[in-house]
């Protein structure tokens, strides 16, 4: 079998498996938000942490739980790493330095997982399964529960009321992605990955060095790693590791459990606004936008182009032969139109225009079809965008869901999307201003500038992964991506709530043919269309000075 | 006197306003001479503190001035200039763009003013009279006009009755009865009284009359930004943003790159201006004025922008039956004879019944006689010894006697009333008739002739509402649309579901009393609906007031010309329809322009990035696929066009998109491939075609 055609099965393998889960899972998420009833294990953790799963919330109160929760993890976490040196189970490993655990800290909470360490020399079994695993949850649990607020903002009609945080956060933990990382994990440890909670290894002498080799909870780890769209590796190597990704199956698996969710929560988003097409149109837009650019990375990536490729059968350089390019490539654009940031390959060692997808996939705010809950919500935004611009066009003011798009709505759409690039561009215009930050950089001339741009666009968006070559363990990176990440995080999420809120308080406007009909192809073209073009054409000018300008020197 | 009503011309269209074809929204005029005239208007608007609101015009003025310090700084970079000078166009012919959108008002306001000439009012002090100037009116003030008087200002008629010149506001030239009491009570300030006296007694402030409004409604002085208008510039304004961002950081990008020289100030502040959506934003204001403009031209007054916005979301019309759906008065459409008649001899005794009927009816009946059964009319001195009996709203029938034969013809009770006093006979079929009659929704009359054979009923005549022609086109149009059409009637719901079935309305609310209409309007609103109406009388009033789109009759009473958001100067109801195309046809127009305007992005950066950073990486010259002559003529070229497209565009902006009755998604397939696809296409031709003309120049290419 060539490994084009091996590519092109594991897609449609994939594809298959995607729509085989799409109506269950959506259906069933839908129920677990509607759901009038607790688990008896649920009312345990409300009674112990004091909340009333019953009331209802306005925004602001909504808002202040998912801020204080995060406020309250971040520290958590931060401590956790600081006082790593005098917990058990560590290791041997010392406590972390403040900035990185600061980095650390926020890259986590905000789902991020941008890892400035090397999780087997620095991270020990309590940070990486007590704190690290936990976070991966519950930061997936927060991006649903906030997509679901905005959901059951169109949804609902003149109520501010878009449902009780604890009882969202809680119920996306045990019920969704507790029981789906459960199975993933035994499967994965099936496919070879470890799980255990041995400690370290010398496994001998090689040439110029030793090697050791870690144990822990790898898979139970990977699982959720993959799940909740985080990213964050047990190993540095992150899912190129054999530990955490043994083989084709596993990778295939693992791709499968970063979309999983994000595609599915269109059904659900269907389901909970009464209109299961409204969920195929957005379903369809992400669609559009996974698969085109899947393909033109297998594109580039499988193009011949100079005697080393062509003696590869591709790109080889950076990625592991048990993936091969099929394998890498569709991983790659996976994990960054999603906020994953796992890498089973090194970006860096893309091709010029292969690094420009992954880049562009992020910069596209992750939303095609995006991390848990965010991918949701920012094409959500998108749509409030595009149908504001289109919708003018039928001859109406502009309407989505049975809401009108007024002027609160659109000031609050468009301030969420002025965040993500405002963050990506400056604090990329201050490393490349500044005389010191440059120094991180092993490249020089355009994948220089890629790395860094990678490294802000990865961090802002709440991707995680990295470029490579870039040296971010510095004060500066790790606090700047780390500003950048819970700003790039939690000022969406503000203003996504806000508009919830705003959304929710509106009486409906019913539906007549004059009405922009948001659950048709024409408006996924629109959608992808508007998407493309005003995400696209704010980071032209910067892509092109990177990965534009290495692909195109021959 | 009480039943008279105002008879009018047809009125004559106003010059500014093409023929428009059915179904289809004529644009406004747009004179190129309009562009030079308003020049000086455009200039003075440069004004920074009026620059400000609009946040993309105002980011160009800033551009502008930036590159003209830099110029000046280097006086000998003649490309400097050259960018410096299109970007002063782009923000000139942005205010042109407004000035003429509002030098089109301002015309009209002038023609006002004239009618506005300082009065001399007859105040009613007591018994006497005293002249005082019509600016020291105050309200409930009583003035006195006769023959020949300007009305000093709004009032009802509280006493007499007089024929009134209200051309001045209406342009129509016939002149309207006002009286007192009742419907036509309200008079306007400025109108001129041509016969008899009435006492107007004055319900509005000097400076506040119906023609001060007028005047600054077109003038465009009370112009509020809209609801969507503000949205939309919130948008825009973000987006300028994001550009600006774009393009600041890219100087320590371009610097890494080694790409220094290329990308000076003066490049980087033509790209932003290519970037931010100069082409919707230096039109959108234009957009709404000339939105306005229209309606004015249509003779519609909106007292706001916002109404008009409404209009284009409206899913409910409330249209009255008489006179908009139906014709004033109910015709005759058949004659039905009983059993052993033939058709003939019924329509012969119709006619001849019905010569001594002046009503309406009457004269239909007539007139069918003659087109149905090609019975030549005959009037009542060619009937020798025939007695005539005239048709009154006591006896309610007509006839004539002649020859010893009576022929009768009136409301079903009168003439059965009558055959039974000639002890004649009511054949059943008679019964069966009218009852069929009744329940299609028409009115039936009986024919009944008295002679030799004795006196009996000849037939029916079928009366019915007719409804005017092409009105089930314009329902089924605004179907289309997504517009529900109500008729209201006071007709009894038999004979209203008879004729909404054949108007083809979606609904009829029958027996309507004006609280009904409010409730009316109220459930369809609670539904999250917004409803148009149009109205006239006093009663009329509150649901104006309700409705999201209230349209007064001018020829209305003041009460329902202070409720409704916008009035009507022909007092045609049916114009209803036409306001709700205009208010689409503003907002595709803004929609269709803002695409364009964010598509043209698309190309600019074709031609601008290579021109930045070719020298950098060469590679990255791949990406003029525009094949430009050089980077100066590349920048300057997108530069230009992103000027000219502006002009280009004026008189889309004035005139509106081509709006035809559609459903959305007819629409939208079309409005995104001429202005979406076109708007990404267009800039790449346009930019070539500079380019072409730019590089002829020596020195340049």
């Amino acid at each position: 079998m060539s490994p084009v055609l091996a590519g092109v099965l594991q897609l449609l393998a994939l594809i298959a498996a995607l729509a085989l889960a799409y109506r269950p899972l959506g259906d069933y998420m839908a129920r677990v938000y509607s759901s009038e009833k607790h688990l008896k294990p649920e009312k345990w953790i409300y009674k112990a942490i004091g909340a009333n799963p019953d009331t209802q919330m306005r925004w602001p109160a909504y808002l202040r739980g998912v801020l204080a929760f995060s406020l309250v993890s971040v520290v958590f976490l931060y401590l956790l790493q600081r006082l790593q040196g005098m917990l058990p189970g560590s290791l041997g490993f010392q406590a972390i330095d403040p900035d990185q655990a600061f980095n650390t800290a926020a890259s986590f909470v905000a789902n991020t997982n941008w890892q400035s360490y090397y999780g087997e020399q620095a991270m020990g079994h309590v940070v990486q399964t007590g704190g690290l695993a936990v976070q991966n949850f519950l930061s997936a649990a927060v991006g649903i529960a906030v997509a679901i607020a905005l959901v059951r903002g169109f949804a609902r009609s003149r109520t501010g009321e878009l449902g009780n945080f604890w009882a969202d956060l809680v119920r996306g933990t045990v019920r969704i992605l507790l029981p789906i990382s459960v199975v993933a994990a035994i499967v994965l440890v099936a496919c070879g990955a470890i799980q255990n909670f041995a400690g370290i290894h010398d496994v001998g002498q090689f040439q110029g060095g030793s090697q050791q080799w870690n144990g822990g909870a790898v898979a139970s780890q990977e699982a959720i790693k993959e799940l909740g769209t985080n990213g964050g590796g047990y190993f540095n190597a992150n899912s190129a590791h054999p530990f955490e990704n043994p083989n084709g199956i596993s990778n295939l698996l693992e791709i499968f459990l970063i979309l999983l969710i994000p595609f599915s929560l269109t059904r659900t988003f269907g389901q909970l606004v009464g209109s299961v097409r409204q969920g195929y149109a957005i379903l369809g837009t992400m669609a559009v936008i996974w698969i085109g650019f899947t393909a033109l990375m297998m594109w580039t990536e499988f193009a011949h182009n100079g005697p080393a490729f062509e003696i590869a059968g591709g790109a080889m350089e950076g990625k592991e032969t048990r993936f091969g390019i099929g394998g890498s490539s569709i991983f790659a654009v996976a994990t960054t139109l999603t906020s994953t940031g796992a890498v089973n390959s090194f970006h860096s060692s893309y091709t010029g225009f292969g690094g420009g997808i992954t880049m562009l996939g992020m910069q596209l705010g992750e939303i095609a079809p995006g991390g848990v809950g965010s991918g949701l919500y920012g094409m959500l935004i998108m749509a409030i965008i595009a149908v504001f611009i289109a919708g003018l066009m039928v001859g109406r003011t502009p309407e989505y869901l049975g809401k009108k798009i007024g002027t609160r709505e659109i000031k609050l759409a468009a301030c969420y999307i002025l965040i993500t690039p405002a963050l990506v561009l400056c604090f990329t215009a201050a490393a490349m201003a500044l005389p010191t930050p440059g120094n991180s950089m092993t490249n020089s001339g355009a994948h220089g500038f890629s790395e860094i741009l990678y490294a802000y666009t990865s961090g802002a968006n709440n991707n995680g992964s990295a470029f490579a070559g870039l040296n971010a363990d510095t004060q500066w990176f790790n606090t700047t991506i780390g500003l950048a990440m819970l700003l790039g995080r939690f000022l969406p999420i503000v203003f996504v709530l806000a508009l919830a809120g705003a959304l929710a308080e509106q009486k409906p406007v019913p539906e007549t043919v004059g009405t922009l009909r948001t659950n048709k192809p024409l408006f996924t073209g629109l959608l992808v269309g508007t998407i493309l073009i005003i995400t696209g054409l704010t980071y032209f000018p910067a892509l092109a000075l990177g990965p534009l300008a290495e692909g195109l020197a021959s | 006197m009480s039943t008279m009503t105002p008879t009018r011309a047809p009125h004559p269209k106003t010059p500014a306003e093409p023929a428009a074809a059915p179904g289809r929204v004529g644009g406004g005029l747009f004179d190129p001479r309009q562009l030079i005239a308003s020049f000086p208007d455009a200039l003075r608007k440069l004004d920074p503190r009026m620059m400000i609101k609009s946040p993309v015009m105002f980011v160009v003025l800033i551009g502008s001035v930036l590159t003209t310090v830099l110029a000046a700084l280097d006086p000998g970079d003649w490309f400097g200039w050259a960018i410096t000078g299109w970007l002063w166009l782009t923000t000139i012919f942005a205010n042109l763009a407004e000035a003429v959108a509002e030098g089109r008002g301002k015309a009209q306001a002038d023609t006002l003013r004239k009618a506005k000439t300082d009065t001399v009012a007859r105040r009613l002090a007591g018994t006497t009279e005293e002249r005082v100037p019509g600016t020291e009116l105050r309200i409930d003030d009583l003035v006195v006009c006769e023959a020949g008087d300007i009305i000093p200002g709004d009032g009802d008629v509280i006493e007499g009755v007089a024929s009134v010149d209200e051309s001045a506001i209406t342009g129509e030239s016939a002149p309207v009865i006002r009286e007192s009491g009742g419907d036509r009570s309200a008079v306007t300030g400025g109108t001129k009284v041509l016969s008899d006296r009435i006492v107007v007694k004055i319900t509005t402030k000097p400076g506040e009359t119906f023609i001060d409004r007028m005047i600054s409604l077109v003038e465009g002085a009370a112009r509020q930004k809209t609801p969507n208008e503000i949205a939309l510039n919130i948008l825009l304004a973000s987006l300028t943003v994001v550009f600006l961002l774009a393009v600041v950081t890219l100087k320590p990008f371009a610097n890494y790159a080694g790409a220094d020289e290329q990308t000076s100030l003066i490049v980087l502040t033509a790209l932003l201006v290519c970037l931010i959506p100069t082409t919707i934003g230096a039109l959108l204001s234009a957009i709404g004025i000339a939105g306005m403009d229209r309606l004015v031209q249509r003779n519609v007054l909106a007292m706001s922008g916002r109404a008009v916005e409404a209009a284009g979301d409206v899913s409910t019309l409330l249209l009255d039956k008489t006179g908009t759906i139906t014709l004033g008065n109910r015709q005759a459409a058949e004659f039905v004879p009983v059993e052993g008649v033939s058709a003939a001899e019924l329509a012969d005794a119709a006619q001849l019944s019905s010569l001594a009927d002046e009503t309406p009816e009457g004269r239909s009946i007539v007139v069918l006689a003659k087109d149905g059964h090609g019975l030549r009319e005959r009037d009542q001195g060619q009937l020798a010894d025939a007695e005539w009996i005239a048709f009154t709203a006591q006896t309610r029938m007509s006839g004539v006697d002649i020859n010893g034969r009576r022929v009768r013809k009136g409301a079903t009770g009168s003439i059965v009333a009558w055959v039974r006093e000639q002890s004649g006979t009511i054949s059943p079929d008679a019964d069966r008739i009218t009852d069929e009659i009744a329940e299609a929704g028409g009115t039936p009359l009986l024919v009944a002739v008295q002679d030799s054979a004795g006196a009996r009923v000849l037939g029916v005549i079928h009366l019915k509402d007719v409804v005017k022609e092409g009105m089930r086109e314009r329902f089924d149009e605004l179907r289309r649309m997504g517009i529900r059409t109500v008729m209201i009637t006071g007709d009894n719901p038999l004979t209203a579901r008879a004729i909404a079935r054949e108007a083809g309305v979606d609904d009829f609310l029958a027996e309507a009393t004006p609280e009904d209409k409010m409730a009316l309007i109220k459930r369809e609103q609670a539904g999250g609906k917004l409803v148009a109406m149009t109205g006239d009388g006093t009663n009329d009033a509150p649901a104006l007031a309700q409705a999201d789109v209230g349209v007064a009759m001018n020829t209305g009473t003041s009460a329902a010309k202070e409720a409704g958001n916008m009035v009507d100067l022909d007092s045609n109801p049916t114009k209803l329809i036409e306001i709700v195309e205009i208010g689409k046809q503003l907002l595709i127009t803004r929609g269709a322009l803002t695409t364009f305007s964010i598509a043209n992005d698309v190309a600019k950066y074709f031609a601008i990035i290579p021109a930045m950073f070719a020298v950098a990486y060469p590679g990255l010259d791949q990406l003029n696929i525009m094949r430009l002559a050089s980077p100066e003529s590349a920048i300057l070229s997108a530069v230009i066009f992103n000027a000219l497209i502006i002009i280009a565009l004026v008189p889309l902006a004035l005139k509106g998109v081509r709006y035809r009755p559609a459903s959305a998604d007819q629409m939208l397939r079309r409005n995104l491939a001429v202005y979406g696809l076109g708007g990404l296409v267009a800039p790449f031709i346009g930019i070539k075609i500079i380019d072409l003309l730019i590089s002829l120049i020596p020195g340049i290419g």
